[in-house]
């Protein structure tokens, strides 16, 4: 089926004003007899929580952590873009757009694209408005840095904490809502099955995480804004609970998945240092602003102390290769270039994985203290872990899954092909394409959930009738059944391996095998044993306790059996796409010089996958990309 | 790669660990050994290794929440050896690491112990009120839309500076647990802190302080008696000056009669 996604013709300029005019209106009297049930409380659901309810929706929140302010928002350090052209360095609208399409390697919908680099502004101003203590300058005005793959400084920072700051911002809104009333919260409760009623997605069943009861909630839409899915990989820069079960559920009752190969590895973390590593730690990217990437030029030399390696021999390769953006180059072409480095033999620290990030160079131009006040407490952050001074000697760094571009498709309103569901921030695939830019997910999140949910879940409700569905409904009913019959069989299995021995298992096969360098060979391998580990984790995991209770390692088999699942679509569809583009890049489509290969001729498409049931292929749907104000180009960042 | 190749021995860790099976179920100690621990394992890690153990043995594993092992979610929380977070400077319990520890040490770990904080399993904790106290009025009043221009209002650095320090908080409630009363003054403080120093949270200064402090009595925090005990616990290094200045925006308030409540009580 060729997918449409909605998106408005004529003037790109033009597109979001007209389309916001069309979009029907929710008589403001009758608001509140709408139920929008808001899954996720991190930048994108707890922006929409608190917008949708400001506007008099009767609003639901619900996030597995304790709080919302907990969400995984949280560890964003570097800073959200915002085409303000406040330092006058040649911004614009235009020019965030352009950026963003780029740098997504063709492959985003360019409306959706445009509307984000517009909406861009008014976040800036919405976060200052609410106390968000943006850096400044002396003057007193909004102080912005340059990010990787941007030529202007746009990017908007609070210290190395933009994401809990703007997290903040958004939690407070919120909580200013629940205390108005219009906003229900429910904390420590995860959801694990989309209710879906005459082809309509009605409600969601839950399982509140202290008692284990297993519940529905019915409304009239659903938001999911449950972040991303990298945890796929089990090492990665996401927190402990990020899953895709979420999503996942919902493409189980027909919603589809786009382009969920498309994931970013980011350059810039610490490296792992051993086998019992529970988490990969990410080291802001703006390190690299003032931070040079180098390995030896000699295999000999990866064990010497580094500053016992004269200048002459080290590999400056990111400024060596890309002499425009050097350190700065794009997350997709800095994580390669470290891996072939690596792969080269030319690796340092444990395992030979790792690449110096140095800021000799910058200490000696700005002295110490600019750098302590740039970047101390990444400094800070860098030697809890590795017990290494940065400023003495410097940093390793290893890229590490960060993000996902992929999630579930969406149309210009934000709504999946399930009418009544909505699908915000990293969840759904939308505006990054291939690949996302520096500082443009927190972008993303707040554009989707202050200033495009509210306008489009109208053009949805205006039409739908309030209340339809009963918790009593049989859909309801089956639902909270088949959710109960999964944790038995979890609880039942009684075997021998943990959850985590499983996860352990499934991540490296997938890094192994569907990480930073995919091949034919490779994932058809990771096909084959995927389905083979599931099983034996069906026989053989091992879950202590019981349903009716606090119990995490019960969570966690939920999350890690959805993982399972999934990691096969997301090796499918990398196999399918044969190109090379953005985070994708199979080891068979590159050019001589190893930059990646692009097939615009048969694959400028999203791909949506259908789940077909188990044991079913997944069906292929396509959504053509049109690129009308952008040219198709390749990509170069020389 | 063993920790013999990172050039450092392993460790074994006695751990006497608070295990109680619900809110309303007794609890008690028991202990565990943490075996083949490195340097580099963090201290949640070292945790991990000892639930997989009794995972394997049949038994439950202990409850503690985390999630994102970096020291900026405030979901971890623990007290170790009778400090809430471990007692490293500026370090959360994820990013603590073993190294801080030797072979043969002996670990007590139990969860923060606070009127307003019930016990839900083991070393999880209920921090709703924390929550609950920003729900109260922890926020600036600004509809999505409809708001200046971000440069429209230009504000001192130090000012911003200085909002930012406070806003540092990560809301984990370790200066809670560390008080001997329980108070949340640090944490409401430095809310409160961070909105006075800005032009934006001018308008509704008088009634926030004042919803803020009725809301940490009705949530069953106590009141300060300046031990600075939080200061010292607190992972991010919040400074006890923003309690000063909760204090002083309260007064503020009360000259202003915008306070229906009592005011903090000194000791
Ligand atoms: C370490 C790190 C640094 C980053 N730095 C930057 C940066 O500098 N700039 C930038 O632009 N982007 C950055 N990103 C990316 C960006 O932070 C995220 O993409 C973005 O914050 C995601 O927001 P979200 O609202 O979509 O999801 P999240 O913030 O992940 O929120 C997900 C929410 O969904 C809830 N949830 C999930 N599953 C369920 C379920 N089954 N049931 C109930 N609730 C559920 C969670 O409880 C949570 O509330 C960074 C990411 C990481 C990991
Ligand atoms: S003030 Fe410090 S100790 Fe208290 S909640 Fe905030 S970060 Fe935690
Ligand atoms: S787990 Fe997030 S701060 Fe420790």
């Amino acid at each position: 089926m060729i997918l449409d996604g909605k998106a408005p013709t004529g003037r790109i300029e033009e597109s979001w004003d007209k389309h916001r005019f069309e979009l029907k209106l929710v008589n403001p009297a009758n608001k509140r007899k709408y139920k929008v049930l808001v899954v996720g409380t991190g930048l994108a659901g707890a922006s929409a929580a608190a917008s949708l309810g400001e506007l008099g929706y009767n609003v639901e929140a619900f996030c597995y952590q304790d709080s919302p302010r907990r969400a995984h928002s949280i560890a964003a350090q570097g800073g959200i873009n915002a085409a303000k052209n406040y330092p006058n360095d040649g911004d614009s609208i235009y020019r965030l757009f352009y950026d963003t399409i780029k740098g997504g390697d063709f492959r985003a919908r360019e409306a959706d694209v445009w509307r984000l680099a517009q909406v861009s502004n008014n976040i800036i101003d919405q976060c200052v408005a609410q106390g968000v203590p943006f850096a400044r300058d002396y003057a007193g005005y909004l102080d912005t840095r340059s990010f990787g793959g941007a030529q202007v400084s746009r990017t908007f920072y609070a210290r190395g904490q933009t994401g809990q700051q703007l997290l903040l911002g958004a939690y407070t809104a919120l909580s200013r809502q629940i205390k108005a009333g219009s906003v229900k919260l429910f904390p420590r409760t995860e959801m694990l099955d989309l209710v879906v009623v005459d082809g309509e997605a009605k409600g969601i069943t839950v399982r509140d995480l202290v008692t284990g009861e297993i519940r529905t909630h019915v409304g009239d839409a659903v938001v999911l804004a449950t972040g991303g899915y990298v945890n796929v990989f089990y090492l990665s820069t996401n927190a402990m609970g990020c899953s895709v079960t979420a999503i996942w559920k919902a493409a189980k009752k027909g919603a589809y998945f786009a382009n969920p190969c498309f994931t970013q590895i980011h350059p810039t973390c610490i490296p792992q240092a051993g086998d019992y590593q529970s988490k990969l730690t990410l080291m802001s990217e703006s390190l690299r602003n003032d931070g040079r990437v180098w390995v030896p030029k000699k295999k000999e030399d990866c064990n010497k102390p580094p500053n016992e390696i004269g200048e002459d021999d080290r590999d400056y390769y990111l400024e060596r290769k890309y002499p425009t953006f050097g350190n700065l180059a794009p997350r997709d072409i800095s994580s390669r270039a470290a891996k072939e480095a690596c792969d080269d033999g030319r690796g340092v620290g444990p395992g030979g994985r790792g690449v110096y990030l140095d800021f000799a160079a910058s200490i000696k131009r700005l002295g110490e203290n600019v750098i302590r006040e740039r970047y101390g407490n990444l400094f800070e952050m860098y030697e809890r872990i590795t017990d290494e001074d940065g400023y003495k000697q410097p940093m390793r760094i290893y890229p590490a899954p960060h993000y996902s571009m992929g999630g579930l498709w969406v149309d210009y309103n934000l709504m999946s092909n399930i009418p009544g569901l909505f699908v915000l921030g990293e969840a759904n695939f939308s505006v990054h394409g291939a690949n996302r830019l520096g500082a443009s997910a927190l972008m993303q999140g707040l554009a989707d959930g202050y200033f495009v949910i509210p306008y489009t879940i109208g053009g949805y409700l205006a039409a739908a009738k309030p209340g339809k569905v009963k918790p009593d409904h049989a859909e309801c009913l089956k639902s909270i059944a088949d959710v109960q019959e999964t944790e038995k069989k979890l609880l039942g299995v009684n075997g021998k391996r943990t959850v985590t021995e499983f996860m352990r298992e499934l991540g490296s096969l997938m890094w192994n095998n569907v990480g930073m360098g995919r091949s034919e060979a490779s994932l058809t391998e990771a096909i084959q044993k995927i389905p083979a580990i599931r099983e034996e984790f069906w026989k053989n995991v091992k879950v202590s306790g019981g349903g009716m209770e606090t119990n995490q390692q019960l969570e966690n088999a939920g999350r890690t059996a959805d993982f399972f699942e999934f990691s096969e679509l997301l090796a499918r569809d990398a196999l399918h796409r044969n190109e090379s583009c953005g985070g994708h890049f199979r080891e068979e489509y590159q050019y001589p010089d190893g930059e990646a290969k692009r097939d615009d001729a048969n694959f400028c498409y999203v791909a949506a996958w259908e789940l077909k049931g188990a044991g079913q292929e997944p069906e292929l749907h396509k959504e053509p990309l049109k690129f009308e104000n952008v040219h198709l180009a390749v990509r170069s960042y020389k | 790669m063993s920790a013999q190749a990172s050039g450092h021995g392993t460790m074994n860790i006695k751990l006497i660990v608070w295990r109680q099976a619900g809110p309303d179920k007794p609890g008690n100690f028991e202990t565990y050994e943490a075996k083949g621990i490195t340097p580099h394992h963090s201290f949640l890690e070292m945790l991990d290794v000892v639930n997989e153990d009794l995972i394997k043995q049949g038994k439950d594993p202990i409850t503690f929440d985390h999630d994102c092992r970096e020291g900026i979610c405030g979901t971890c929380s623990a007290v170790v050896n009778g400090v809430p977070h471990g007692g490293q400077k500026r370090t959360t319990l994820c990013q603590l690491h073993m190294r801080k520890f030797k072979d043969g040490d002996s670990i007590y770990l139990e969860p923060w112990r606070a009127r307003a904080f019930p016990i839900i399993r083991d070393l999880m904790v209920d921090r709703g009120a924390l929550d609950r106290l920003i729900q109260a009025a922890g926020w600036i009043s600004c509809h999505t839309g409809g708001v200046p221009d971000g440069n429209s209002t230009p504000i001192a650095k130090r000012d911003a500076d200085y909002a930012m320090d406070a806003a540092e908080c990560i809301g984990c409630g370790a200066c809670v647990a560390a008080c001997p009363n329980g108070a949340a003054m640090l944490f409401g403080g430095a809310k409160v802190a961070q909105y006075a120093a800005l032009p934006q949270g001018q308008v509704e200064a008088p009634e926030r302080v004042a919803a803020m402090i009725q809301a940490m009595a009705e949530n069953g925090f106590g009141n300060c008696s300046n031990h600075y005990e939080c200061q010292a616990a607190c992972p991010k290094g919040i400074d006890v000056k923003f309690i000063t200045r909760l204090n002083r925006e309260f007064y503020k308030a009360l000259v202003l009669d915008k306070v229906g409540a009592t005011p903090p009580k000194k000791s």
